[in-house]
């Protein structure tokens, strides 16, 4: 095994077993999505046929600000112990430590989408009139979006003053090309409209993962060691 | 220096009082949208000039990055040579093959490929030229700092025509939203300046300025899609202007760029002015120690 692949392994094993003991970060973004969902619920209270064509938003807002939460503990549990500053004198290659957060922030992303998907599907009553499996390329797309930009803006916003407030700021203006690409390929799956097809916002959703992953790569190292 | 910028505030004075003159009393009454349509020579100059700065703290960001490494700063060199030698390349192979110069948006000419590819390079060379790295730093604060006030305007003047003219105040049209983004994204960068401690600020400003600039296009194609209802560019796409029109919408630009350049240096004077106090403040920390007793 090489030693990026061995690094992020490492990385990715230690995170996972730390969020599988506390369960810190996929509790407080269940709970978060949850009271999204009922205060938009209550917001809205909308028809079968209304809830189809707003669920992709509302589902897709109440994951991005969910996410969120998990994406600001994932360098601040590193400030600890002075970790960070450890992983940037180590000369472990810093994109191994970068793909490791990302995958790791991913799995708790997918694991809340899991969870929450059915309580959606029950409040909402909703029922997809379109090609149902679209929904998982969509979804897994459509996190990576969200998880890569915002694990590459935690790790400046941990650094910041006022931290926690910092990374949705840097994020949601980033992200809005993913948002608007992920609620369209879900709303047009959910409404099954045969004259619209899902394929062309995956296209884009695609080109803008591979975007930013490579972006991110490229000035991960730079802004790690940035003193 | 000192003398210029008195001199070059005054002419820039007269010139866009000149140029207000143009636009309120020298410039044809617009058919159908009345006197309205005299707000065009504002926001069409604010929006040109937010989107030059944008574009300069753009590069001025990169350049950050890469000319903190020798092999990088080679690289990226080379690559804007290509990118010019490329673009030239290719407007002469569109202008001798007629199937390929029919592909050409309406409009657009094949030489102005290569003036976009040489602008480019040239734009990048000049500033590597003239700015070191920490002036370069400098550079991309002034520019998102008042590009951001020009984009401003863009934002609120639009709304103003648009209510007569459209029935509505905002739309969620390609050239707005992508404006407002390019807007918000600039925001949050200002925002990160001041919130993040004062040695990474210029790399992490630097990187989400990348970010940014990667994003724009994809706003663009994704709201692209819907039908757009902002009127085509008048100048140089399809449409058509009156040349007396078009001569005042030169002048106010010409006048709001001279504007922009006077504010832009006298923020980056003052920046760097600030730097310096800084750094010598440290320096004299570092020579009297204060804990020795006297």
């Amino acid at each position: 095994m090489s030693a990026p692949t061995g690094v992020m392994l490492e990385t990715l094993t230690k995170d996972i077993r730390l969020e599988w003991r506390s369960k810190d970060a996929i509790n407080s973004m269940l709970f978060f999505a949850l009271l999204v969902v009922v205060v938009f619920s209550f917001s809205f209270d909308p028809n079968a046929e209304e809830s189809r064509q707003i669920a992709g938003g509302l589902i897709w807002v109440a994951f991005l600000f969910a996410s969120v939460v998990a994406l600001n503990q994932t360098w601040a549990r590193e400030l600890r112990n002075q970790v960070l500053d450890a992983y940037r004198v180590s000369p472990a290659p810093a994109n191994a430590l970068f793909l490791a957060k990302a995958v790791g922030n991913f799995i708790f992303v997918v694991i809340l989408e899991a969870l929450m998907v059915p309580l959606f599907v029950v409040f909402y009553k909703l029922r997809v009139l379109g090609p149902a499996w679209q929904l998982i390329p969509v979804a897994a797309l459509g996190t990576w979006a969200i998880v890569v930009n915002g694990t590459f803006f935690a790790a400046m916003s941990v650094r910041t003053r006022s931290r926690e407030i910092m990374l949705p700021l840097l994020l949601f203006p980033i992200t809005i090309p993913a948002l608007i690409s992920t609620v369209e390929a879900t709303t047009v799956i959910l409404v099954g409209d045969p004259a619209t097809s899902a394929k062309f916002w995956i296209v884009l959703l695609a080109t803008y993962d591979v975007m930013f992953t490579l972006a991110c790569l490229a000035l991960f190292e730079t802004v790690l060691h940035a003193e | 220096m000192r003398k210029a910028f008195p001199i070059l505030g005054i002419l820039t004075a007269i010139f866009l009082s000149y140029a207000l003159y143009l636009a309120l009393e020298v410039a044809p009454r617009e058919q159908t949208m009345g006197d309205v349509q005299r707000i065009f020579y504002y926001h069409v100059p604010s929006a040109w000039t937010a989107f030059l700065l944008f574009f300069i703290n753009f590069i001025a960001s990169i350049q950050y990055l890469v000319r903190r490494s020798r092999s990088s700063d080679k690289v990226a060199n080379w690559t804007l040579i290509t990118v010019a030698v490329v673009t030239c390349i290719a407007s002469v192979v569109i202008a001798m093959v007629p199937d390929l110069k029919k592909a050409l948006p309406q409009g657009t000419y094949p030489s102005s490929i290569a003036t976009t590819g040489i602008i480019i390079a040239g734009m990048y060379f000049l500033i590597r030229k003239y700015f070191s790295v920490e002036a370069v730093d400098a550079l991309a604060v002034t520019t998102a700092e008042v590009g951001v006030v020009f984009c401003t305007v863009v934002l609120v003047t639009g709304p103003l025509w648009a209510r007569p003219v459209w029935g509505i105040w905002w739309t969620w049209d390609v050239r707005l939203t992508s404006t407002l983004v390019l807007w918000l994204i600039y925001v949050s960068y200002l925002i990160l300046r001041r919130f993040s401690s004062s040695g990474q600020t210029p790399v992490m400003a630097a990187a989400l300025a990348v970010f940014g600039a990667l994003d724009v296009p994809l706003v663009y194609f994704s709201i692209w899609i819907f039908r757009t209802q902002h009127p085509q560019p008048v100048v140089g796409g399809g449409g058509s202007i009156d040349p007396r029109m078009l001569h005042v919408l030169l002048m106010n630009w010409l006048a709001f760029l001279c504007f922009a350049f006077l504010v832009c240096w006298s923020r980056y004077r003052l920046e760097r002015i600030k730097r310096e106090v800084e750094e010598t403040q440290a320096l004299e920390a570092l020579l009297e120690p204060r804990s020795v007793p006297r």
